[in-house]
């Protein structure tokens, strides 16, 4: 589990406007924003100077740090690089070949990619199915079934790792007869997978449905006389609207599977065991290889950096989805 | 499924990606066809309709791996259910689609969330085969030894400290670089921990943490500041209680860009009007700040103040990477996990339900908040 996520409670109709109108004028051109006078003193730009800096020096170590001689990383600081003058690319390489008995730090990488595109793709198209369900058919108690998927939310995920486990080794037997033979394989990405699916679930159909709700009756109905049916109109409708959605959501779903610990440390055992897991697990084992580790964090860091940095609007749009929506 | 998973699984890693999203979304595909022709009227569609309400759960019990006659009772149920769409009030086909869309995510959260809670709930009051009812047992053993009650401490001093400081760091640095030039920089800086795991956070930390005796050079760079000046190197990550903070300082690094983030949107939204007839009565910065800002983003600072404890009562991570609960740094996911893997399930689902108690009341005080302040307006 990483540490972003978008605002999942219930806010009120006030606090929802205001946290609009602010997205509004963050989003708004800065040339408008240059002509106001500016509020700020000086002392409060420099507190927040510091507070930038106190904020980036320990990531900036440990970029420092993962680029310099093991020798020199050993022994000395990583804020005397100018003293003590060294650069290359070796930690890269040693780590990427280092790991357990099992598997390498670029095996690792490889997995984490292999778990987490799938399980954002899968649950994102399932949970839009059922959140335009929950907007657009009509059913009994469908107020009810929605509240009791949003309260699954509050369910802490630990509560649902070790019955889960055994369910997909051991299957479900109901006197004597099995309805369910496990998936029994120790070596495959499917349990991780179908496990962040499942957990991924209660939020996204949330939020999703916050959406999908929002777009004009007479849209779907105009459809509809057209001779549209649900399928059609999901496909062709509900879909392309929603797409920054279920963009936004895509960003923190990625994010979520590829810093998660815990899925990983109860379903993805052996070779399938993704980069956080191993990086886990030779913290303790290297100790004090801090050219190894630097570097190690830095492969595992580097592509939610990247995906932040390139999708950095949507990122922020997507914290704020649960108040602000469409 | 077992088999084709199975042959999945011997493939090259990039192969599996292709095949299973593209193995997924047909699937999806063939359902939101079905879906589509299922209201139309006509013999055809009736017998698709039988077809895939007999075919379905039959084969999807086939591949689970269950015995033929399980299967055929699926079957069998699948063509009641044909029967029972059929007859359906709103037409022939209603049915059908409402199921198609939400079955596969309430079959998922069924056996992935319901079952399982149901099942941690019962095995918390087990012994540690999942056999005899042991009462009260586990969660006694959580709160008579010193030890379990450390755990539970240390779970409630992360929630007290971590909401706290992060919102007010968000909220201080949120209204520093309030409409100063270069806030989009500013912005990224803070934010950019959230995008880091909670496992490179933590060796991030860790490395800054670091400490060497006395005499050597040192590398971590808190140390460092020490020794600068004039301290004595400290292991910082071994003395209890303090370990425990240097921990927090992880998490509050990482949580205070998320309270940033919501709480500048939320200033930003504070009617300008307001503050300039604050500034017309003579008031200072500081008091427009206190008096007019901060009571109209009353609502959001609850919502970063509650999201943040949910994410510091379940702190596992950083936790486990950086001291793995050594030294009483451990927290109730941490000893959840530390127990299960010990085999005692019966303690280890004890400290899950703890911990699903512990969040609850947090989230029945946000509802009510909210529902307070709605009856307000």
């Amino acid at each position: 589990m990483s540490a972003v996520t978008p605002i999942d409670l219930p806010i009120d109709r006030s606090t929802e406007k205001q946290l609009a109108r602010g997205e509004a004028k963050i989003e708004g051109s800065t040339a408008a924003r240059r002509t106001k006078r500016r509020l700020t003193s000086r002392s409060a730009t420099i507190a927040a100077l510091i507070i930038a800096i106190l904020w980036t020096t320990p990531t900036l170590g440990l970029l420092i740090s993962s680029l310099r001689p093991a020798k020199e990383v050993a022994t000395t600081g990583w804020w005397t690089i100018f003293s003590n003058w060294g650069f290359t690319f070796d930690n890269y390489v040693q780590v990427l070949a280092a790991g357990n008995t099992q598997l390498t730090m670029s095996e690792a990488f490889l997995n984490s990619i292999a778990i987490t595109l799938p399980a954002t793709v899968i649950p994102l198209v399932i949970a839009s199915l059922a959140a335009y369900a929950f907007a657009w058919i009509d059913f009994k108690g469908k107020d009810w079934v929605f509240i009791g998927v949003f309260a699954l939310q509050i369910v802490p995920l630990q509560m649902a790792l070790v019955p889960l486990l055994s369910l997909f080794s051991r299957g479900i037997t109901i006197g004597g007869v099995q309805l369910f033979s496990g998936l029994n394989q120790g070596t495959s990405y499917s349990q991780v997978w179908i496990a962040h699916t499942i957990f991924a679930l209660p939020l996204a159909i949330f939020l999703l449905h916050n959406f999908v709700s929002e777009i004009p009756r007479e849209l779907i109905e105009a459809a509809r006389v057209d001779g549209a049916g649900h399928g059609q109109i999901f496909f062709r409708i509900i879909l392309p609207l929603t797409m920054p959605a279920i963009a936004a959501f895509g960003i923190f779903q990625f994010l979520w599977v590829w810093n998660d610990l815990l899925v990983a440390l109860v379903f993805a055992d052996g070779t399938v065991a993704p980069i956080t897991k191993l990086l886990a697990e030779v913290t303790g084992k290297y100790g004090q290889e801090w050219h190894l580790l630097t570097a190690g964090a830095f492969i595992a860091i580097v592509i939610p950096l990247v995906v932040f940095f390139a999708l950095q609007r949507y990122f922020v749009r997507g914290l704020l989805a649960g108040s602000t929506k469409g | 499924m077992s088999q084709f998973l199975g042959w999945i699984a011997t493939l090259p890693a990039w192969l599996q990606i292709i095949l299973v999203i593209a193995a997924f979304l047909a699937v999806i595909g063939l359902l939101l066809f079905f879906i589509e022709i299922a209201p139309r009227t006509g013999r055809r569609y009736t017998a698709v309709r039988l077809a895939v309400c007999v075919l379905v759960p039959l084969i999807a019990m086939l591949i689970l791996g269950s015995v033929i006659w399980a299967a055929l009772i699926a079957a069998v149920l699948g063509g009641l259910f044909f029967l029972l769409d059929y007859r359906s009030r709103q037409g022939a086909g209603y049915l059908f689609q409402l199921v198609g869309f939400l079955a596969p995510a309430v079959i998922l959260l069924a056996i992935g969330l319901i079952y399982p809670t149901i099942g941690t709930t019962i095995q918390a009051f087990q012994d540690n085969r999942s056999r005899n009812f042991v009462g009260l047992d586990n969660f006694i053993w959580i709160f008579t030894q010193p030890y379990g009650i450390r755990v539970v401490v240390n779970t409630i001093v992360w929630v007290l400290i971590v909401p706290t400081l992060s919102t007010i760091f968000g909220l201080a640095y949120a209204a520093f670089i309030d409409k100063s030039r270069g806030e989009k920089i500013f912005k990224a800086l803070v934010f950019m921990p959230m995008a880091i795991s909670f496992v490179g956070a933590s060796i991030i930390w860790k490395f800054v943490y670091d400490a060497k005796p006395v005499g050597q050079e040192q590398i971590g760079l808190l140390n460092q500041i020490v020794v600068w000046f004039g301290g004595e190197p400290v292991y910082w990550l071994q003395n209890s209680p303090w370990n425990t903070f240097f921990l927090i300082v992880v998490l509050i690094w990482i949580q205070t860009g998320f309270a940033m983030v919501i709480l500048s949107a939320a200033i930003k939204g504070v009617p300008a009007e307001q503050l300039e007839a604050a500034e017309l009565d003579g008031t200072n910065a500081w008091q427009r700040f206190m008096n007019v800002t901060v009571p109209g983003i009353r609502s959001s600072l609850i919502v970063v103040l509650t999201t943040i404890s949910i994410a510091s009562l379940k702190v596992f991570d950083i936790v486990r990477t950086m001291t793995a609960g050594t030294n009483e740094t451990s927290v109730i996911a941490n000893e959840m996990y530390t127990q299960w893997k010990g085999f005692e399930t019966g303690r280890s689902a004890a400290f899950a339900v703890v911990l699903f108690l512990l969040v609850m009341p947090i989230i029945i005080y946000n509802a009510r908040q909210i529902k307070k302040q709605r009856e307000i307006r």
